[in-house]
């Protein structure tokens, strides 16, 4: 029994990372078809993916929409969470709730009102927009990491700023600002990672000019299981995991600037 | 007085959110219902094309697989998640930390990707198919990808970070003094897990279960790329009368009903889940 848990969980980690690890391997496979594991190795399937014209303007598509989807959300998202931290004010669990709610909601549905509102105003295929419809997805990830971060902002250095005659816009630049920075960036680069992976908004509100990489994926796996998505996959996959280091060394810094 | 202004300049800074939240989320779903059912079906016809809709075979059969197919998920989710989250509240933080990494780096990753990689897993010319035909003990590829079985693993892959993440804030916030008591007092280890530990971290496992149960059933990226062609779940037969039928009438009735049975399991989330702790308050 005792051994027994740590086994289970072992295990547990093993089939967690392992289809993951599996795609990696095979991205990086010699061969025209998948084969695990690969008998050669070569870098052939990432230069199909970098050299090709279409799957560079699906990249430039979700660089385009994510950077949008994380300026808004963040900015949204902070003002939002400095409020439920700072403020007083009726309906507080409610509207937190109600703000929570898109990543909730089936994306089917909320995609397919989207675009059936978008399609009346001729926003299908608009970057900026699809950035705005990412951002409300991106917008409870925000608030859950700012809520945390502003949490930890002693208020009695805002009033020491305010008594000493700092406005409040003054204040929240050069006080509250500086102190959560670890936590507003933390917050944009998951903001960034909800809009950059999200297929299915994309996949109604995008034209075929502006499809996103996962939309491409989509559209590629219902004709065939080519390695280039291997690649492809490989590059989000590779993505995450720079965000993931990212926010490791603010966090790491976080905590130097406390002690 | 004092309350009215600071209550104000709350309302300025929570604008921008709710404006967004309004003009993006709120009023396309609005706009989409009250339009297709409101504006561009007849008021006589309506309760008869609701009625049709909501009892045709192809719904019946979709509200089946769908609520199967999501107990399946969240039972199996909760099943391995449990013990996850356990070891994690109760180990030392190194060992913890891998174990976070671990559901971490999943968790974050693409779900089309994550969905990629187990089709690549359990394809007729997948890695367990190739290496049964190699090693002989098949002479045909087994059938393992597009049925139940195969979206049931895709599903709980993609959201058992969700169960071990819930059920590990609620074990974390269990006292370790009560099991030293329990201890003390004579109790032996499975009996104190039994009497305190699992009774402590119900509401988690309530919290868990609903939190995946929700997402399972308005899933629609995994089961549309795993499933076969009989296993339809709702949030793909909204798809479908979409794309293919051009039918926004149903699909606004099948959306409500979906949408609808999904925020009513919120609400008991949200009453359920501390989400209060958040804000501090």
């Amino acid at each position: 029994m005792r051994r027994a848990l740590p086994g289970f969980v072992g295990l547990v980690c093993l089939v967690l990372m392992l289809p993951i690890a599996i795609v990696v391997v095979l991205a990086f496979s010699g061969g025209t078809f998948l084969h695990f594991p690969p008998t050669s190795f070569s870098l052939r399937w990432f230069a199909v993916f970098f050299g090709d014209p279409r799957w560079q303007a699906s990249l430039w598509s979700s660089l385009e929409i994510a950077s949008v989807a994380c300026v808004l959300a963040t900015v949204a998202g902070f003002f939002a969470a400095y409020a439920f931290v700072r403020r007083g004010f009726a309906g507080k669990k409610l509207l937190l709730s109600m703000l929570l709610l898109p990543t909730i909601a089936p994306t089917v549905i909320t995609s397919i009102a989207m675009y059936f509102l978008s399609a009346r105003l001729g926003l299908v295929g608009n970057l900026v927009w699809v950035g705005c419809c990412h951002a409300v997805i991106a917008l409870p990830v925000v608030l859950l990491i700012l809520l945390s971060a502003l949490q930890g902002v002693d208020p009695v250095l805002e009033r020491a700023a305010l008594s000493l005659g700092a406005s409040r816009s003054r204040t929240m630049l050069r006080v509250v600002v500086p102190i959560a920075a670890p936590g507003i960036v933390s917050a944009g680069l998951f903001a960034f990672l909800a809009s950059f992976d999200e297929l299915v908004i994309s996949l109604f509100l995008t034209n075929v000019a502006t499809q996103t990489l996962p939309v491409r994926i989509w559209n590629s796996l219902h004709l065939e299981i080519e390695p280039t998505i291997a690649a492809v996959s490989t590059f989000l996959i590779g993505v995450t995991a720079l965000i993931l280091l990212l926010d490791t060394a603010v966090r790491g810094l976080r905590r130097t600037a406390r002690s | 007085m004092r309350a009215r202004r600071r209550d104000r300049a709350a309302l300025l800074l929570l604008l921008p959110s709710v404006l967004m939240l309004a003009l993006v989320f709120v009023l396309p779903l609005v706009w989409f219902f009250v339009r297709t059912l409101f504006i561009d079906s007849a008021p006589t016809e309506l309760p008869g094309l609701v009625a049709d809709v909501l009892t045709s075979r192809a719904m019946l059969i979709a509200m089946v697989t769908t609520n199967w197919i999501s107990l399946v998920v969240t039972l199996t989710a909760l099943l391995i998640g449990y013990p996850v989250a356990y070891y994690l509240a109760t180990r030392g933080r190194g060992r913890a930390a891998i174990v976070v990494f671990c559901v971490i780096v999943p968790y974050f990753t693409s779900v089309i990707v994550r969905t990629y990689s187990w089709m690549v897993i359990l394809g007729s010319h997948g890695i367990i198919n190739q290496s049964l035909l190699d090693a002989g003990l098949i002479a045909a590829p087994l059938p393992l990808l597009y049925n139940q079985f195969s979206i049931t693993i895709g599903m709980t892959y993609v959201l058992l970070p969700y169960m071990v993440l819930t059920l590990y804030a609620a074990m974390k916030a269990i006292d370790p003094a009560l099991l030293r008591a329990a201890r003390a007092l004579g109790s032996g280890g499975f009996y104190t897990f039994r009497r305190v530990y699992l009774p402590l971290s119900m509401h988690g496992v309530l919290s868990g279960a609903l939190i995946v149960f929700i997402l399972s059933i308005g899933f629609f990226i995994t089961p549309a790329l795993m499933g076969g062609p009989s296993d339809v779940m709702v949030a793909m037969l909204v798809e479908r009368s979409v794309e293919i039928m051009l039918d926004w009438q149903s699909a606004a009735i099948m959306s409500l009903l979906l949408l609808s049975v999904t925020l009513v399991l919120y609400a008991i989330y949200t009453r359920v889940t501390d989400i209060q702790r958040l804000i501090g308050g």
